[in-house]
């Protein structure tokens, strides 16, 4: 034919405004990140005289302010993808932490497993409920947001558990490195190797793209074969387990774990650190290296404030403040490429 | 018949360009409506329908230098509003309709009546009821528009038009969701505009339709006018012809030879749902199209989704080459080498924000992947290029999001995903729909190739001429049962259509 001549221009036009879509959605909420990183230095220097936000010590502190709201992030990236929620990590945290520091104190190193299955029982029974009885995510982990809630205090007779001989205590408090020249805080490494994880996950591997299937739409997934209830069996059993591992994070920095305090709103820094990241909150779109940048977000911003001065009160306003503006400029930014 | 030269026309658009940028989406197109005139705008999907009457409706603006003359009085459309002031009104394909209102809150959405600051709900329902009996509508105006089907929806949308006095009504693709018993009701009720003196615009892409219904047709071809014929010289050949620009010699292709060693490959008996489907029965050979028609709710997308395992069944049997199968999932089906593309492309078929590859690859990268599940990226590459350069899809290359093709392009995606697990069996619903003609007869092609390769295709369609032109052998479903089959020379639209109501319309004309 003779249009496809003609049609080749406004094609490849197409091609670059597609690649440049790709790039401005992959770079995603960094200049925020970066923004806000440079204005708290500013505002350091300006108010306290001294710039101590970039510092290696303090981005290290910052470092792993974020890795366990980076951790459930992931596992919350993962659930909304299929274009669900899981609202119960902040409790499955608590439970596997108190599991794991009374394993501790008879069996050792098998405190981190046993808190490692306590969270991917409880997501597993989450995915169960969804994927079976085709309950909403929203209900079903509302529920279990309480009902764990409950079963972390039951388990640790509702006081706070002790171990200060933890034999896992180095991943909360340790590092990796030559010491006094270069060290990586063990939390760093593991929500690193997390964030990798669920990347390789995602974007190599048949599981990964059912995933974003799933999310993309649900009712062509099913008919096109894809085994639904195996992906949202998977990305709740996931976020459980990732949340189990929270909970071992949580435990071994603190040598303690309290079932009523420990993990609480937790779910909340993790599904704003996916929206952070300019995930689609219905699903099908989104990235793992948002999610991150979204967590930094956080945890710089919380940082920045302390450093600054400001009472934690101004600190929720200021965090729900961002969170909502950050989501706002990306909405504008990304108006224009829009899909029609 | 009012429409002729010697009354002025009502609508006048001359020299509308319009670029976006990079495209030049229409280029000095001309169009001239007069007052009682189906006028039926046609072209390929792509060609520069909508965009031109997004240009009437005030949704674009135009390039400098477009003349628009309503009642030959030049005028600026620079907004809805404008559009809606001038007596425009545009009635989508995707409705636009609060379910959740009553059909006299949607009429009067944004004008209710008033008393003081409170709605007048009883004016309201006076004053549209009138409107909606002058229509034939069987509803009321207290009824939610949710319960109401496709077609009483959309009279609701031609109750607003005319409310709003209206005077020029475009209709894009007003039947696609209709039976034919609902598309003679709207074409009542068109007709009845018409006399009334109101200029009626007709985007479709059927044929039969436009011949029944309009006065003159425009073409578009690639955002340019090509021209307008009246009724007299109204032929699907010419208007093919100037919508492709080219001829379309054998537009429906038949070059497989069903006949020879019949091998029966899938075998359904009996299968029932316990509700749409009540009793399904046909044999399907190897090498052979089968069409599947029927009237629109007869059941044959609901036989179609039990054999795929899509829904349970509860009675009857299916053979797969001789083996009975039960297939309880979609994803054994595909495994068993039977596929089932689907009516309804958006909504179940395609991952709209994936990319065509994703696509294209979604059935075989399990297969491919190495390691129990790592995905083999260098494989679906070379796979999505050979099926975008073997199905001819027009798309810059597989990472492009498929939300972002054309209807046509967006169903070459969806088969070549098919395609690609080699199924034995086909079961194409509606192949067709929503495709523009250039896309149609390349979509027939494969049909035809697949035929030829010894596949067997299973089509459910709901256009007459397609099943007729395309088809080896048709089994008619009427009421949730299969009622008959013809084949060879007995297949005609009319053999076809008195299986489907049952009634045998040779006698009845005879």
């Amino acid at each position: 034919m003779s249009d496809t001549i003609s049609a080749s221009k406004p094609e490849r036009q197409r091609l670059r405004q597609e690649q440049m879509r790709s790039l401005i959605r992959s770079i995603g909420m960094l200049p925020v990140l970066i923004v806000l990183g440079i204005l708290v230095q500013l505002a350091g220097i300006y108010f306290t005289g001294e710039g101590r936000f970039l510092s290696w010590q303090n981005l290290s502190i910052v470092a792993q302010q974020a890795s366990i709201n980076a951790v459930l992030g992931a596992g919350m990236t993962l659930v909304i993808l299929t274009g669900g929620i899981d609202l119960s990590v902040g409790s499955i945290l608590a439970a596997a932490a108190v599991v794991g520091l009374e394993v501790s104190q008879v069996a050792g190193d098998l405190g981190v497993i046993a808190a490692l299955l306590t969270g991917l029982v409880i997501g597993l029974g989450n995915g169960a409920l969804i994927a079976f009885l085709r309950l909403p995510p929203f209900i079903v982990t509302l529920g279990s947001l309480t009902a764990v809630r409950g079963l972390a205090r039951l388990l640790g007779n509702d006081t706070t558990v002790f171990n200060s001989d933890l034999p896992f205590a180095f991943i909360g408090n340790g590092s990796i490195g030559v010491e006094g020249v270069f060290e990586i805080p063990w939390l760093v490494v593991i929500a690193f190797l997390v964030i990798v994880g669920s990347w390789l996950v995602l974007r190599r591997t048949v599981l990964g793209v059912h995933i974003y299937a799933v999310g993309g739409n649900e009712a062509a997934a099913r008919l096109s074969g894809i085994k639904v209830w195996a992906v949202l069996l998977f990305v709740y059993g996931a976020s459980g387990l990732l949340a189990g591992l929270g909970g071992v994070m949580q435990a071994a920095r603190l040598y303690a774990a309290n079932g009523l305090q420990l993990g609480q709103s937790y779910e909340l820094d993790a599904i704003a650190a996916v929206i952070l990241g300019g995930n689609s909150f219905v699903g099908g779109i989104g990235s793992i290296w948002g999610t991150l940048i979204g967590a930094l977000i956080i945890a710089v911003l919380t940082n920045g404030l302390i450093l600054l001065g400001v009472t934690d009160v101004w600190q929720y306003i200021a965090k729900g403040a961002v969170i909502i503006g950050a989501v706002a400029l990306d909405r504008y930014r990304l108006r224009g490429s829009a899909r029609t | 018949m009012p429409a002729s030269p010697d009354t002025a026309p009502i609508l006048r658009m001359q020299n509308v360009s319009k670029t976006f940028p990079g495209v030049k989406a229409l280029r000095n197109v001309q169009l001239t409506v007069y007052p009682g005139e189906v006028h039926a705008l046609m072209g390929e999907n792509g060609a520069g329908k909508s965009t031109l009457m997004k240009i009437l409706s005030g949704a674009y603006i135009p390039d400098p230098g477009a003349e628009i003359e309503i009642d030959g009085k030049p005028v600026q459309i620079d907004g809805p509003l404008a559009a809606k002031a001038h007596g425009i009104a545009i009635i989508y394909q995707e409705l636009a309709l609060s379910p959740n209102l009553s059909v006299a809150e949607n009429i009067y959405l944004g004008r209710e009546a008033r008393r003081g600051s409170l709605i007048d709900r009883a004016a309201m329902y006076a004053g549209c009821g009138d409107i909606l009996r002058s229509l034939g509508a069987t509803f009321g105006p207290r009824t939610l528009v949710g319960d109401l089907s496709i077609a009483e929806q959309q009279m609701v949308e031609v109750a607003r038009a005319i409310h709003q006095r209206s005077r020029i009504l475009v209709m894009d693709e007003p039947t696609t969701a209709l039976s034919s018993r609902e598309t003679e009701k709207l074409f009542q009720v068109i007709l009845r505009l018409k006399a009334e003196g109101l200029a009626i615009i007709y985007i479709s892409h059927r044929m039969a339709e436009v011949y029944e219904l309009s006065e003159r047709v425009s073409v578009l071809r690639d955002g340019g006018y090509v021209g307008t014929l009246s009724r007299d010289e109204i032929q699907p050949e010419s208007i093919v012809r100037m919508m492709v620009g080219r001829d379309l010699s054998s537009f429906y292709k038949k070059e497989h030879k069903p006949a020879g060693a019949r091998t029966p490959v899938l075998e359904v008996a009996d299968l029932s749902d316990g509700g749409r489907v009540k009793s399904g029965s046909f044999t399907l050979h190897a090498g052979e199209v089968l069409g599947l028609a029927g009237l629109v709710g007869a059941g044959r997308t609901e036989l179609a989704r039990l054999i795929y395992g899509a829904e349970p069944r509860i009675g009857g049997t299916v053979k797969l080459n001789g083996q009975p199968v039960d297939y309880r999932t979609p994803g054994e089906a595909i495994d068993g080498g039977v596929v089932y593309l689907t009516e309804d492309r958006k909504a179940q078929g395609l991952f709209l924000d994936m990319t065509c590859g994703d696509n294209i690859n979604l059935g075989v990268i399990g297969r491919d992947a190495k390691w129990g599940g790592w995905l083999d990226r260098a494989r679906a590459r070379l796979r999505s290029l050979a099926a975008i350069k073997a199905m001819a899809i027009r798309v810059p290359g597989p990472e492009i999001p498929v939300g972002t093709l054309s209807g046509g392009n967006q169903q070459k995606v969806l088969l070549s995903r098919l395609l690609e697990t080699r199924p034995k069996v086909l079961i194409l619903d509606e192949p067709t729909r929503g495709v523009d003609i250039g896309a149609k007869s390349e979509i027939y092609r494969i049909i035809d190739d697949l035929a030829q390769s010894g596949a067997a295709v299973l089509v459910i369609s709901s256009e007459l001429p397609e099943v007729v032109g395309i088809a080896d052998r048709v089994v008619v479903m009427r009421e949730g049962r299969t009622v008959g089959e013809v084949s060879g020379h007995g297949i005609t639209e009319q053999s076809i259509m008195a299986f489907a109501t049952g009634v045998d319309i040779e006698k009845v004309a005879a």
